[in-house]
């Protein structure tokens, strides 16, 4: 049993399993209204990520920022976000999240401390680094996480973003979801580095590859990684090596021309839930009820999303200026 | 009242919003260290690095950590040095700062001013001279300000700080010495209002930003042929003040749009569409455009003097409109 593991009690663990399970469920709930055609706009799901959002956010405060990308359910609901709103803004709503304007790619509940997910590639680090310039400012010790995926590590904001936040020492922590494909592009292909945590010795941060598909280890990088910025010691840079189980978006197949059945077989046998029930020690009846209780909570984010007004045309025009 | 140049004012009015709200911070290539640009000297030395913030030459991160300082509650003021280095950060002006409060359902405001000198008639070539505010009024939900004057570049810096959406601050080069009256305290102008810069009967002459000057000086050589020209300044672009430009146009019949920018989807033709669906009844000939010549601004003195506007270009165009 490592060191986090024993700080974390049964009640946590419990709750982290449970959050994976409510992103696994939401997602595939998602994914059904998206190919019966309730959904408005496209989806990209993080189906076998689960533990990079929950070992990440659960090290957090409701004050600490996050800012997650186009694949950015995961990272939501493990921060609080709003389930029937953010349920709502998936179908188009105008009690969604976004008021209808922002869709699945632009997921935010800046309420519970989720800066937005946003759809540019690499846009959200810099905007990152300006979150800890304002939590450095502040002084109250909190930390802006931001999440980005393997092909982000490879835009320029990426190098401008930990260079900046390295010099002025804030409490940004860069974490890197490698699922090895940039939509159809390997990670070996694109990047110069077989693991992309080695390029933190480029800006003279911590650097550490974690395996993404094991919630505790995640949770336990991130802990030392929320520490040193809480302490006012800088950025770290994490890589959590994982996989995502469905295609880049809409269309593209599952498999097809840039990857096997059988390396995705290989990936499903380390499924990230499957990992978590034997390492944080959820037995086969807490399972049916967290199932349960996640069940309920869904049909009633989706009851309140399907009887919730579309906008109104005057709607076209609000909030465009403060 | 006193007079003092469009660069001090800049300056007069960073120090005054500085001090009188702590959230508002200044981040840029080169601004800690006085003597580097007149706009930002004595900064660093009255409020510290920490608010006055100097940044590695990194046109991208910065602006998008300016964007994420603005949503989490600061007032960020950034120096771009030349609105050319901005190409660089058009993400987080374009798809973040202008979008993020409408993507997000009204979640978040980005009160952040972006500062961007700009323009030519200083041999520094096609890369060192452009002005591109009108790229920018196509981005709905970025406010876009093109002062002309010491006065107007203080109140209106004034009042950008203090609006709580993203604004895109034109400055103009050509008039960075330029000295004119300036009021002293907390004078602020308003964003959205055109002002006359000179009153007249004949012709309507709108400039924009360094041409509002060229302006003013072609009405006075027109005075001396016995035209009495109106110059109409339009101050911000987004928002554009239409019905004061229109109601200038109704009672003088005739106008001419100067801009320092590139004729071809220039702020000009902007415009002049927009006056003409407002004031068609009342024009007697056509809106004339002066602008840069569609080519690159170049280098060689000569060369660069038939690419940009001048005073001489305004004369010719309003006579012909007169004609």
């Amino acid at each position: 049993m490592s060191e986090e593991k024993a700080s974390l009690s049964d009640e946590r663990m419990q709750a982290m399993y449970r959050d994976m399970l409510r992103i696994r469920r939401f997602e595939e709930t998602a994914f059904e209204l998206f190919e019966q055609g309730e959904v408005v706009g496209g989806i990209h799901v993080s189906i076998g990520q689960e533990a990079c959002s929950v070992g990440a956010c659960s090290t957090l405060r409701e004050d600490d920022a996050i800012l997650t990308t186009h694949r950015g359910h995961g990272h939501s609901i493990a921060k609080g976000t709003r389930l029937p709103e953010m349920m709502a803004e998936l179908l188009g709503k105008a009690t969604g999240l976004c008021h209808a304007k922002g869709g699945s790619m632009h997921i935010a509940d800046v309420s519970k401390g989720h800066y937005g997910a946003h759809s540019i590639v690499g846009s959200n680090m810099p905007m990152a680094v300006g979150i800890g310039l304002a939590f450095h400012f502040e002084g109250k010790g909190q930390v802006a996480v931001v999440f980005f995926g393997d092909g982000a590590a490879n835009e320029g904001s990426f190098h401008e973003s930990v260079n900046l936040a390295s010099i002025w020492k804030l409490p940004v922590i860069f974490f890197c979801e490698n699922n090895h494909f940039a939509s159809s592009t390997r990670v070996g292909y694109a990047t110069s580095v077989a693991d992309i945590s080695a390029r933190a010795g480029g800006y003279d941060i911590p650097g550490v590859t974690v395996d993404g598909m094991d919630v505790l280890a995640v949770h336990e990088v991130m802990v030392e990684a929320v520490d040193r910025a809480r302490r006012g010691l800088g950025p770290s840079l994490i890589e959590a090596k994982t996989y995502r189980y469905f295609g880049h978006s809409r269309k593209d197949p599952q498999f097809g021309p840039y990857r096997t059945e059988d390396e995705w077989n290989e990936w499903k046998a380390k499924d990230p839930l499957l990992v978590a029930e034997e390492i944080l020690g959820v037995s086969e009846a807490q399972k049916i009820a967290h199932l349960d209780a996640v069940e309920d909570e869904l049909q009633d984010a989706l009851a309140f999303a399907r009887q919730s007004p579309e906008p109104e045309p005057d709607d076209v025009y609000e909030d465009l200026y403060a | 009242m006193r007079t003092i140049s469009y660069s001090a004012a800049i300056n007069e009015a960073l120090h005054e919003e500085m001090e009188r709200d702590e959230k508002v911070f200044l981040m840029g290539e080169d601004v800690a260290l006085s003597a580097i640009s007149p706009a930002t000297a004595g900064l660093g030395d009255r409020f510290g690095h920490e608010r006055v913030r100097n940044t590695p030459i990194s046109e991208l991160g910065f602006t998008g950590a300016a964007v994420g300082a603005a949503m989490a509650g600061y007032r960020p003021v950034l120096d771009m040095r030349r609105i050319d280095f901005m190409m660089l950060a058009i993400d987080p002006i374009a798809n973040q700062a202008a979008k993020l409060r409408y993507m997000l359902g009204g979640q978040v405001s980005v009160p952040l001013v972006i500062r961007a000198p700009e323009g030519g008639y200083s041999q520094n070539g096609p890369t060192h001279s452009q002005c591109l505010e009108a790229w920018f009024i196509q981005v709905p939900g970025l406010r876009v300000i093109v002062p002309s004057d010491p006065a107007d570049v203080k109140g209106l810096l004034k009042s950008a700080i203090r609006e709580d959406n993203p604004v895109l601050f034109v400055e103009y080069r050509a008039l960075y010495s330029l000295e004119g009256p300036v009021p002293e305290g907390d004078h602020t102008e308003p964003i959205g209002k055109a002002a006359v810069k000179r009153e007249g009967a004949d012709i309507t002459l709108i400039g924009i930003g360094s041409q509002a000057r060229g302006c003013l000086e072609a009405a006075e050589l027109l005075a001396g042929e016995g035209v009495d020209a109106e110059v109409v300044d339009p101050r911000t672009i987004n928002p554009l003040d239409v019905e004061g430009l229109a109601a200038s146009v109704r009672k003088t019949g005739r106008c001419v749009v100067a801009e320092e920018g590139h004729k071809s989807g220039g702020v000009g033709a902007e415009i002049a569409a927009s006056v003409q669906e407002a004031a068609f009844n009342s024009l007697k000939a056509p809106i004339s455009r002066v602008a840069a010549l569609d080519v690159p601004v170049p280098v060689h003195t000569k060369l660069e003097a038939i690419v940009l506007p001048s005073t001489e270009k305004i004369v010719a165009a309003a006579k012909k409109a007169l004609s």
